[in-house]
């Protein structure tokens, strides 16, 4: 595996597209920092660019490098090498320099400014996040040999969680605003990963009181080290699944 | 060494491959031949595990090749278009592949020299025409000296100074007593180098014997006469006994 990994990794740093994302998070980033000296503002304009950027570019490159790698996979198929070698190895190539790239880009200007817990909040939230998106990336490629068709999929998921979802929670919300929704918001919750990260940070800001009783709540549930054990654990689930769906589908996949 | 047991193959509402039950033995040379997508390079893929049975299975040295992967060592496969990273360098292709096998056996470098492949190492592979990448494609098959060759029309695309090199190292391997399968649509090759025929039609084996009987029943001395020969009379329905698929 760790020569499959070295050889993906290699055919990813070509590319330059990983320099250009760094560069990107590591500009957008200083440059919030320049602009504002309350590094609790700056955190959460960065978060915004984190729930947005973050899982579209790693969809977007995910798809592209797993349809762009076809040949290796094809080439390693007829090598003695055992399938969920190559499709871990491609996993991990992937999500490490994504995860590389994030870290680099926000996490330096963040020692550079002293940003603290907040900031930390945000490269946890920011990390959980790539990897979630990668993992549903891989699910979108195995499902079908058409790269458009792959990307769409891919977008898709995005599309989903960043803006269709919060639509259909808000209508659920408001259509049922008469009953305690609490409990029901914080499954709800849970079933999309971008919220699941949006909360763990907004909390982390100190603005929850702005949300009223359900704020108050979260705060009680998030702030507890059960809750973060609850958000972790729920984040690691969205990212395993669809990497053990993807795995399996790839196994009995026809090259 | 290899044996192909009732192999199915469905794509969709494809039926690629029907059946299929054939037995490969070390130290012969098979032709496998058929009409464009009669089913061949499937029965390939599937016996490399690109491909993954619908039903049947497929045993290498008696070992259900399902769920393993170890036996391909003992594959060198050449296939029909060679796909390959398209921003590396033939030579780091070579030493990808190299360093992805855990113990290279004895490297045989044969036709990388013969071919002048270390000469134009720094070429990346997206520049190369057809011919050349499949002079690397050969190159790889043969590198780690296998003993089954298996090789998806070899001299497609090829000079005719390449095609002779390519004809006579395979040539070679054949009489050192690999096993080797190869498919070809030109038969003045195939009768050079294969001693046994099958012959694939819409994924269903129509004959399979060696080429010398072929020749023997149609009366014919070149491999091109007699296959035309059984092939219309296996179309007619008149097919003579003896020519009979088991």
């Amino acid at each position: 595996m760790p020569r499959i990994i070295k050889y993906v990794f290699y055919d990813i740093l070509r590319t330059r597209f990983i320099l250009l994302y760094t560069m990107f998070l590591l500009l957008s980033t200083i440059a919030m920092f320049q602009l504002d000296t309350d590094s609790s503002k700056v955190i959460l304009s960065l978060m915004n660019v984190v729930l947005m950027v973050v899982p579209l570019v790693s969809v977007v490159f995910t798809t592209i490098h797993f349809y762009n790698s076809y040949e290796f996979i094809e080439l390693m198929l007829a090598q003695p090498v055992n399938r969920p070698v190559i499709f871990l190895g491609e996993y991990f190539a992937v999500a490490l320099s994504l995860c590389f790239a994030f870290t680099a880009g926000v996490g330096i200007p963040m020692v550079m400014y002293g940003a603290g817990m907040q900031g930390f909040t945000l490269l946890y939230s920011g990390l959980m996040l790539t990897l979630v998106f990668v993992s549903l990336a891989f699910l979108s490629s195995v499902l079908t040999r058409d790269k458009a068709k792959a990307i769409g999929v891919a977008l898709l998921f995005w599309f989903y969680f960043s803006l269709i979802y919060d639509g259909l929670l808000m209508w659920i919300i408001y259509s049922f605003s008469d009953y305690p929704l609490e409990k029901a918001t914080l499954v709800l919750v849970s079933l999309n990963p971008i919220d699941l990260a949006r909360i763990l940070m907004l909390l982390q800001l100190d603005i929850s009181a702005l949300m009223g009783y359900t704020g108050a709540f979260y705060k009680d549930f998030f702030g507890s080290s059960l809750g973060v054990i609850f958000s972790t654990s729920v984040l690691t689930i969205w990212i395993l699944l669809p990497v053990v769906i993807a795995l399996q589908i790839f196994k009995r996949k026809d090259l | 060494m290899i044996s192909i047991y009732k192999l199915t193959k469905q794509f969709g509402k494809l039926r690629a491959l029907n059946e299929v039950s054939l037995d490969f033995t070390l130290g012969k040379s098979y032709a496998l031949i058929g009409p464009n997508g009669s089913g061949k390079t499937t029965l390939i893929k599937s016996v490399l595990g690109m491909v993954i049975p619908t039903t049947g299975k497929i045993e290498v040295d008696g070992a259900n090749i399902k769920n393993s992967w170890l036996y391909r060592e003992k594959i060198g496969y050449m296939p029909q278009i060679g796909h390959y990273p398209e921003n590396m360098r033939i030579g780091q292709l070579f030493d990808m592949v190299r360093n992805i096998r855990k113990d290279p056996p004895l490297l045989d470098e044969e036709l990388m020299e013969a071919f002048a492949l270390t000469a134009i190492q720094d070429k990346r592979m997206h520049t190369l025409s057809g011919g050349t990448r499949q002079k690397v494609s050969a190159a790889l098959a043969f590198l780690f000296n296998p003993p089954v060759l298996i090789l998806d029309e070899p001299t497609a695309g090829l000079d005719p100074v390449s095609v002779e090199i390519l004809k006579e190292k395979i040539q070679q391997e054949k009489d050192k007593g690999k096993l080797l399968i190869i498919t070809s649509h030109i038969m003045n090759d195939l009768d050079e180098l294969a001693t046994e025929v099958v012959y694939l039609h819409e994924g269903n084996v129509r004959y399979n014997n060696s080429i010398a009987e072929l020749k023997d029943i149609t009366g014919e001395t070149r491999l091109g006469k007699a296959i035309a020969q059984m092939i219309r009379s296996l179309e007619k329905k008149v097919i003579p006994e003896a020519i009979n698929l088991k």
